[in-house]
């Protein structure tokens, strides 16, 4: 049984650790703010929480158990908040996304200052 | 109800995270919470308008499911990070919607950025702006899933 847990916790850990480079992969590849924002959502939404879960199966019943699942729930709940406050204030600042049909953007003058 | 709410949640996530139940910092604890409690009445009443965010079953079957949904975009965004093409066709676009209270939009914002491909750039009245890494993300949203589940939860 503790061997399943170890095997699984290791892929956990493997797969997360995979798309955390990914995420930073995509960091470097994207061409603008807005397509970067997306990339580093990776690390966040499903690298983090695998990470987790594989440290959640290596630990013993305790306290410490609970806060991992705590920290799992704030990372979650405050990942979109700050991608879209990022964004805001892109678009506030005057960054107007990159778009790949070349169409201009909605609402907002053709002249993309990126 | 709602500070009962609050009190019995915040209790917990000191005592989780202290761990320690000595008098003098279980003490501490009721000081802080008692604090806290305090400022949220405030802030109740300077938006005048306090969010209640029940806690029901559905929320639950929710959350599985955007999870699902979280996990399959990961991997499409990770397909196209690694292709060397780079495919990708970034679109800025609006997305009208028709949920009304305010939780409902927060959670339908939220999980739209949540998702990665996807991302509310802004909220407005009857629609959101979305950015968008491909086409396709855009249209899976028009289609309605995400909103039709979010307005069958009681928010």
């Amino acid at each position: 049984m503790s061997e399943l847990l170890d095997w699984l916790s290791f892929v956990l850990l493997l797969a997360g650790s995979v798309l955390c480079i990914t995420g930073g992969v995509g960091l470097l590849r994207m061409p603008d703010f807005f397509a970067r924002v997306h990339a580093a959502g990776l690390t966040e939404t499903l690298a983090a929480p695998l990470l987790l879960s594989g440290l959640m199966l290596r630990m013993d019943w305790s306290l410490d158990l609970l806060k991992i699942v705590l920290i799992l729930v704030f990372i979650l709940a405050t990942n979109p908040t700050a991608s879209h406050s990022m964004a805001r204030a892109a678009l506030h600042g005057g960054c107007r996304p990159l778009l790949g049909n070349r169409r201009p953007s909605p609402g907002e003058n053709a002249s993309s200052k990126t | 109800m709602r500070y009962l709410y609050v009190t019995v949640a915040l209790a917990f996530f000191w005592v989780v995270l202290s761990g320690h139940f000595a008098p003098l910092l279980l003490g501490f604890g009721a000081l802080s919470v008692s604090l806290v409690l305090i400022v949220v009445r405030r802030m109740d009443r300077a938006d005048r308008q306090p969010g209640e965010l029940v806690p029901q079953l559905g929320l639950v079957g929710y959350i599985a499911w955007l999870l699902k949904l979280v996990i399959e975009s990961n991997i499409d965004l990770a397909r196209r990070i690694w292709n060397p093409a780079l495919p990708i066709e970034p679109v800025w676009t609006r997305l009208d919607t028709h949920v009304v209270s305010p939780q409902a939009k927060t959670l339908y914002a939220n999980s739209i950025t949540l998702t990665p491909g996807t991302l509310t750039t802004q909220v407005h009245e009857d629609h959101f702006m979305i950015h968008a890494l491909s086409a396709e993300g855009i249209e899976e949203l028009r289609h309605g899933e995400m909103e039709r589940r979010i307005a069958r939860l009681d928010l």
